[in-house]
C-alpha cells in the first residue's frame, strides 16, 4: 500500500471550504459528509481525513495522530504547538483586533481589562507595548464583556465588523492578520515528505 | 550465573543495548555523584530545555539542585584537555518540567559526549554513533536522522537584520519552516530580497547529503553562509567516504534545526522514529558553551529521551486507524 497522508480538518465552514481545495487537488473522498462516520479515506488518493474541534487540530497533528492538519493562524499563535506551518491556505481571512464601545479612549492611568478567548495573543500583543493589562479569560461571547462593564475593551477576531457594530463596538487597534495554515508533524513528515511535498504543489 | 534477558524492561534493554555499542566504539561510563549548586544551572538557563529547577538546602546551608541536564556538570568537572580527546557516555535521571504535563518529571536520559579535541572527524564520529543509536533503538520501524549547520544559519540570519527582535523571530519561522512567515517579516522590515530568497531556498533543502550538497553549495554561494560551507562538507565527507561506501545512511540534510546560538554553533541533528511523534535524539556542536565555561576544548555530543522513546509502537497515526471500518 503507497502512503497514506492522516488529515485533521477542522469541523465547520472553514473544514468544508479547505476540503474543497483538497478535493479540487485530487484529494477528493466520496463520503466525507457522511454524518455517523469519524474517518473517511481514499486509498487510491492516498489520504485519510477526519474532522476535529479546530482548536483541537494542532494536538492532532502535534501528538502524531494527524500528519498534517488545517488551523488558523490565531490557534497557533495561541497554543504555539511544535509543528511546521507549511503553508498560507489563504482561506479564513479575518483580522485579530482590539474592539472598545464607540468613543472609548485609552488614558493609561489603571491598568487596561481585556476580555478574550485569545490570552496568549492578547498578552505578547500589549507587552510589546509596554502596556499594563488585567486579563479577563472568556471561552464565548466576548462583545458583551464590555457592555456590561466587565471589561474596558475586547481582543477576538473580526471579519465583516457586523457583530462589533451590532453591539455598539468599533476596532480600536489592528493586531494581525488571520487566514488558515496548514500545518505537519515535524516526526511524520520526514516519513512522508515526497507524499506531503506533492500534497503541497497541488494545493 | 547466567542471567536471563527478558528480565529486563524495554528501557533497560536499550540502555544495555546502547551502552554495549558506546563502550566497543572506545567511550567511557561518566556517572554524576554528587548535586551540583543551583548556581550552575541557573547561570545557563538558556541552555537548559525548561528553565525550571528543582532545588533544596543543603545540611551546609547552600541551595543545590535536582540535575535537569547532565551536559553542564560534565563540562563543568572534566579535565580541559584541548589536545586530548574525552570520550563519555551516561544514564543518568534527570529532573525537568514535561513538555506534555507541564509538572517536573524524573526523566530517564542517555547520552554520549566527546570533549577535548574534538574536530570535524570526531563530529562525523559523533553523528555515525547518533545513526548507530537510532538503528538500536528503533526495533522494526523506520527512522531518520536530520542533520543541520547552524552556523550557515546564524551567519545567514545575522546578516539579514540588526535588530535582535527580528533575526529571533525569524529563527522561530525557521524551526517551523514556515516560509511564507519569513517572506511577510522580510518585506515589513526592508530586508533585500535576495537574501531573503536565499534563506527560504535553504530551508526548501530536504534530502540526502550527497543528493543535496550541490544544491546548497549553489544556494550558498556569494552569501555570509559561504564561509562555513567547508566545515560541513569535510563533516560529510567522513560520514561519506570517496567510494559510495555507507552511501545507504539514514541522513537527510534541513535547516530548520534551530539551537540557541549563545551555546550552540556548527553541526546540530536531531532524530526521529516514524510512528514517535516527537524528536527521539538531539546532538551538536557546543564550542560556545565551552567557552562560556572559561574552558578551550571543543565539544560536541548527544542526548537520547528514553520517555520519549516509550511512545514507540503505542502511537496513533497510521497503525491505529489502518482498516478501521473493515474490522
Amino acid at each position: 500500500m503507497g502512503t497514506i497522508i492522516n488529515v485533521a480538518l477542522p469541523k465547520g465552514r472553514l473544514g468544508e471550504k479547505v476540503y474543497k481545495m483538497f478535493e479540487a487537488a485530487g484529494y477528493g473522498c466520496e463520503d466525507i459528509f457522511n454524518g455517523r462516520k469519524l474517518v473517511f479515506e481514499n486509498k487510491d488518493a492516498g489520504v485519510r481525513y477526519f474532522w476535529v474541534k479546530p482548536s483541537d487540530v494542532p494536538i492532532y497533528v502535534e501528538r502524531g495522530a494527524a500528519d498534517v492538519g488545517a488551523c488558523g493562524r490565531d490557534i497557533l499563535l495561541e497554543y504555539e504547538p511544535n509543528v511546521y506551518e507549511l503553508k498560507d491556505l489563504g482561506t479564513g481571512i479575518c483580522r485579530m483586533v482590539v474592539a472598545a464601545p464607540k468613543g472609548f479612549k485609552d488614558d493609561g492611568e489603571y491598568p487596561l481589562r481585556v476580555a478574550t478567548k485569545f490570552v496568549n495573543i492578547a498578552q505578547d500583543y500589549y507587552s510589546s507595548k509596554g502596556r499594563d493589562i488585567d486579563i479577563i479569560k472568556l471561552n464565548g461571547s466576548i462583545e458583551i464583556a464590555p457592555i456590561l462593564g466587565l471589561s474596558d475593551v475586547i481582543v477576538d477576531l473580526v471579519e465583516t465588523g457586523n457583530t462589533l457594530r451590532a453591539n455598539d463596538l468599533e476596532v480600536y487597534e489592528e493586531i494581525m492578520d488571520i487566514s488558515t495554515r496548514l500545518i505537519t508533524n515535524k516526526s511524520g513528515y520526514n516519513f512522508k515528505s515526497a507524499a506531503i511535498n506533492r500534497l503541497l504543489e497541488r494545493i | 550465573m547466567q542471567y536471563d534477558q527478558n528480565v529486563l524492561t524495554r528501557t533497560e534493554r536499550r540502555i544495555f543495548a546502547l551502552r554495549t555499542l558506546y563502550s566497543r566504539a572506545g567511550y567511557r561510563s561518566y556517572r554524576m555523584r554528587k548535586f551540583e549548586d543551583y548556581d550552575l544551572y541557573s547561570r545557563n538557563k538558556d541552555f537548559l530545555l525548561s528553565d525550571r529547577v528543582i532545588t533544596f538546602t543543603d545540611t551546609n546551608g547552600k541551595l543545590k539542585a535536582l540535575k535537569p541536564d547532565v551536559t553542564l556538570s560534565i563540562v563543568k568537572n572534566i579535565e580541559d584537555t584541548p589536545d586530548a580527546l574525552n570520550r563519555l557516555f551516561y544514564d543518568e535521571n534527570v529532573y525537568r518540567v514535561s513538555g506534555r504535563t507541564g509538572t517536573f518529571r524524573e526523566i530517564m536520559q542517555m547520552g554520549l559526549e566527546c570533549i577535548g579535541d574534538a574536530g570535524n572527524a570526531v563530529a562525523a564520529e559523533v553523528i555515525d554513533l547518533a545513526e548507530q543509536s537510532l538503528a538500536l533503538v528503533a526495533e522494526d520501524y523506520d527512522y531518520i536522522l536530520r542533520v543541520s549547520d547552524v552556523d550557515m544559519l546564524t551567519l545567514l540570519v545575522d546578516g539579514m537584520s540588526d535588530s535582535g527582535q527580528v533575526r529571533s523571530r525569524l529563527l522561530s519561522l525557521v524551526s517551523a519552516k514556515n516560509l511564507h512567515g519569513i517572506e511577510s517579516l522580510c518585506a515589513e522590515n526592508d530586508i533585500p530580497e535576495e537574501k531573503c530568497r536565499t534563506l527560504t531556498d535553504l530551508l526548501k533543502v530536504y534530502g540526502t547529503p550527497p543528493e543535496v550538497m550541490p544544491e546548497i553549495e549553489e544556494i550558498c554561494r556569494g552569501t555570509e553562509a559561504e564561509a562555513e560551507i567547508e566545515e560541513l562538507a569535510d563533516v560529510l565527507r567522513g560520514l561519506y567516504p570517496e567510494g559510495g561506501a555507507k552511501a545507504d545512511r539514514k541522513i537527510v540534510l534541513d535547516f530548520s534545526i534551530v539551537g540557541d546560538t549563545n551555546y550552540y554553533n556548527g553541526m546540530a541533528f536531531e532524530g526521529y522514529i516514524d510512528g514517535v511523534p516527537e524528536c527521539v535524539l538531539v546532538g551538536g556542536r557546543y564550542d560556545k558553551l565551552m567557552r562560556r565555561m572559561k574552558k578551550k576544548s571543543r565539544a560536541i555530543g548527544f542526548a537520547i529521551y528514553m520517555d520519549t522513546l516509550g511512545m514507540l509502537g503505542r502511537n496513533a497515526g497510521d497503525r491505529a486507524i489502518e482498516n478501521f471500518y473493515d474490522r
